[in-house]
């Protein structure tokens, strides 16, 4: 939801990044306050998922211009765990798995180093199962997987779902999604759909990184842009991606074009 | 190049002086020697014993005279240079530092907290021990608190294991002062793990310490040991303290045979936790008889230079072995583990996985050989190496020597070598753990696979803490 006056949540300028020596980001630009939902589509290799893990600090990346704020700080100067800490989540579209490490206890060490940095107590192992069990509803993801390995031998769809269970816990002021929709089934899709939109408040906001029109029939955004080689060349209402659905990237890649063309 | 795992016994005593002239090769053996030989048997014991135990001391003592230290121009001891300890002269002390129980108590587990043998430079301290909730009859004692009757059937199976003239158990044979026999009854199925604590008191004298264990499993029978090695620095201060228990220097020559009769099972947790600038060589010689099940976890912390000679003998059908290591290490300590399984009859199986964790300029060695001959047909043996380096200069050197004859068996066997995976850090940064805590829970869970596998929850608990203290 668009909000009056609402706090700037995350504020990218003219950001260029690079990684081993090849530019991938070339000047994106990006404001999203509170309680909005950015969808950002864009083809292949556009740079998307660049984008996001620039901003969650990955570092194979390296930022070669530009400025980010995040809640008024430089987002750039954080360590990946700061900004995580400070309320940035990613949800991966390609989740890690840790063997060995268990899910609960990762989901409690990873909550745990939230309530740290907002100066609250740690939360002992059984008040924590309580809180995790409710949150388990809200991606209706059986316990089971509690206590299996971090993403360990998870199906795709349930690795989008435990992304989404860590963000229900961690609640954070930005939330991007990373083609989270991808390889889900449809009631899948719904039941993440549903998580997010439960999320969502006017507190915080989310970025949602999709191909799908689909995702957005259920998540609706505020904004929809379009990321073409590592710039977004277009934003627009909802109904730009709907769009993009009909005519495919070809047409706004060719308006952009024109539009260069026409200065 | 094969292991030596020589089948010859000891050589007797006529034997050798016929061959005096190759006797005293090596002044620093003939040194360690007459250390070791120097402390007598004082053990209440009938005479007959005592001359027997002396007889197999003799003997071993004979064939040591014709050894030498190995160096790295042996294959078996390649890439660990033994030199260091030359450079040390080890005292065997008759006199031990007397404990009290206070001081032993944080080393107890609680879950063998009247299951316990303790030993102390080697010596049975009655004392420190209990064996109270123990069943009755277990056979559970040093040399003289055995049944007569027993002591007698000992000589069936001390130092009679494949094995025997290499030359550390040698040595170890030769300077046998006393033994921890643990004699399980036919079907006799013990719930309570049994825990060996070896204690060493070392603290400025470089001394020698020859630990030595007997476990028979009688056929139908199940047990469940946990043989621990450390020094009594890390009793006063397992928390800080770190320099004191830095310079205790001594030697630990450990010698544990373990016999498996048919349809026995034998649950066996090995720690070595010596203090840092101690050297530990550990032999586990292991005979199985048919239908056996032998499960080793051997966790290898503590030591400069350690050495753990791992071997298994299959000596029936449908024998089952699991080794599971695990060797954590930092800063200059250098760790070797040589296992043998001799899968000898057909149907046996075999799961070996031993994981490294290698930090600084540390250096581990395996070497996993498994044999498997025309008789061991319709064998099922794996081997898996994994090794963990967390630097640089950190150093592994693997070996997998799969020796097979036979045929119609199935055998895998495989080497890893990696560091800490930078995407999994990343990830578990990005959820807001930081760069140490991230290591950290990759580290243990590394660890965790081998650990958690330990029957005992309390030592779980202290191995994890301690593999996190140690890779801080
Ligand atoms: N670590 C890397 N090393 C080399 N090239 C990279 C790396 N990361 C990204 N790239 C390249 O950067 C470009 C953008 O990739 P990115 O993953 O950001 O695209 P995307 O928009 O997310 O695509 P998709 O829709 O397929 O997920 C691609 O050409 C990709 O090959
Ligand atoms: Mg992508």
């Amino acid at each position: 939801m668009i909000v009056e006056k609402a706090q700037v949540v995350l504020s990218v300028r003219e950001l260029t990044a690079e990684v081993e020596g090849t530019p991938i980001l070339k000047g994106v630009n990006l404001e999203v306050k509170a309680g909005e939902i950015h969808a950002i589509m864009g083809p292949n290799g556009s740079g998307k998922s660049t984008f996001s893990k620039v901003l969650a600090g990955h570092p194979a990346y390296e930022v070669t211009g530009g400025e980010v704020r995040f809640l008024g700080q430089n987002l750039l100067e954080l360590e990946p765990e700061e900004r995580a800490r400070a309320g940035l989540f990613l949800a991966f579209q390609y989740p890690m798995e840790i063997p060995g490490v268990s899910n609960l206890d990762f989901l409690r060490v990873a909550y745990n180093s939230r309530r740290k940095q907002q100066g609250l107590e740690e939360m002992d192992s059984f008040d924590f199962d309580e809180l995790v069990r409710e949150k388990l509803e809200v991606v209706r993801m059986n316990p089971a997987f509690l206590s299996r390995s971090v993403n360990e031998g998870f199906s795709g769809g349930e690795k989008k779902r435990n992304e989404i269970l860590q963000m229900a816990l961690l609640a954070p002021k930005l939330g991007i999604l990373d083609e989270t929709d991808s390889g889900l089934d449809i009631d899948a899709l719904k039941i993440v759909a549903q998580g997010v939109n439960q999320l969502a408040s006017p507190e915080n906001a989310m970025i949602l990184i999709t191909h799908y029109q689909r995702l957005l029939n259920y998540i609706v955004p505020d904004f929809v842009h379009v990321m073409a080689d590592g710039r977004i060349i277009d934003s627009g209402s909802k109904e730009l991606a709907l769009e993009l659905e009909s005519h495919g990237y070809d047409w706004v890649l060719e308006q952009a074009a024109t539009e260069v063309g026409t200065r | 190049m094969s292991i030596q795992v020589s089948p010859m016994p000891i050589p007797n005593p006529d034997e050798v002086s016929l061959k005096s002239a190759l006797t005293d090769r090596d002044p620093y053996l003939t040194e360690l020697l007459n250390q070791c030989q120097g402390l007598s048997i004082q053990l209440l014991l009938e005479p007959e014993s005592i001359s027997w135990i002396q007889e197999l001391r003799d003997r071993a003592a004979a064939w040591v005279r014709q050894c030498i230290l190995p160096t790295t121009k042996d294959e078996e001891w390649r890439f660990t240079d033994m030199s260091f300890l030359k450079q040390l002269t080890f005292r065997a002390l008759p006199q031990r530092l007397e404990l009290a129980a206070s001081a032993v108590a944080p080393l107890t587990l609680s879950e063998a907290a009247h299951s316990r043998l303790v030993f102390v430079d080697g010596v049975y301290a009655p004392t420190l021990s209990s064996v109270a909730s123990l069943p009755d009859e277990l056979v559970i004692s040093n040399l003289a608190g055995l049944p007569l009757a027993y002591r007698s059937r000992v000589r069936d199976y001390l130092a009679t294991a494949q094995g025997a003239a290499e030359v550390f158990t040698a040595l170890n044979t030769s300077g046998l002062i006393d033994v921890a026999v643990v004699w399980v009854p036919k079907h006799l199925i013990v719930e309570t793990p049994i825990h060996l604590l070896f204690i060493s008191t070392a603290s400025g004298t470089p001394t020698i310490s020859q630990p030595r264990c007997l476990v028979v499993a009688e056929s139908g029978s199940s047990v469940t040991l946990i043989e621990d090695y450390l020094n009594q620095a890390n009793i006063e201060s397992p928390e800080e303290g770190e320099a004191e228990v830095g310079e205790a220097v001594y030697f630990t020559n450990a010698v544990t045979e373990i016999c498996l009769e048919a349809g026995a099972q034998v649950n066996h947790t090995r720690i070595e936790r010596e203090s840092p600038a101690a050297f530990h060589i550990g032999k586990s010689a292991i005979t199985q008889a048919r239908n056996s099940r032998y499960t080793c976890n051997a966790i290898t912390l503590g030591a400069k230079l350690s050495r753990h000679n791992l071997e298994v003998f299959q000596h029936g059908e449908q024998t089952e072995t699991t080794l599971n290591g695990l060797v954590t290490i930092n800063s200059q300590q250098t760790t070797d583990t040589h296992s043998v399984i001799a899968l000898n009859y057909p149907h046996g199986t075999s799961t070996q996985l031993h994981k490294c964790i290698i930090a600084d300029q540390a250096h581990a060695v395996f070497n996993g050989k498994i044999l498997v001959p025309q008789s061991a047909q319709l064998t099922n043996a794996g081997q898996l190496n994994r090794n963990l380096l967390l630097s640089p200069r950190a150093r592994v050197d693997t070996k997998p020597q799969l020796e097979i004859t036979a045929d119609n068996v199935k055998c895998t066997h495989g080497a890893t070598i990696s560091q800490l995976d930078k995407e999994e850090v990343f990830y578990l940064q990005s959820r807001g753990l930081d760069a140490t805590a991230a290591h950290n829970l990759l580290i243990n869970a590394f660890a965790t696979e081998i650990i958690n596998k330990l029957p005992v929850a309390s030592l779980r608990q202290t191995l994890i803490a301690a593999v996190s203290h140690q890779h801080l």
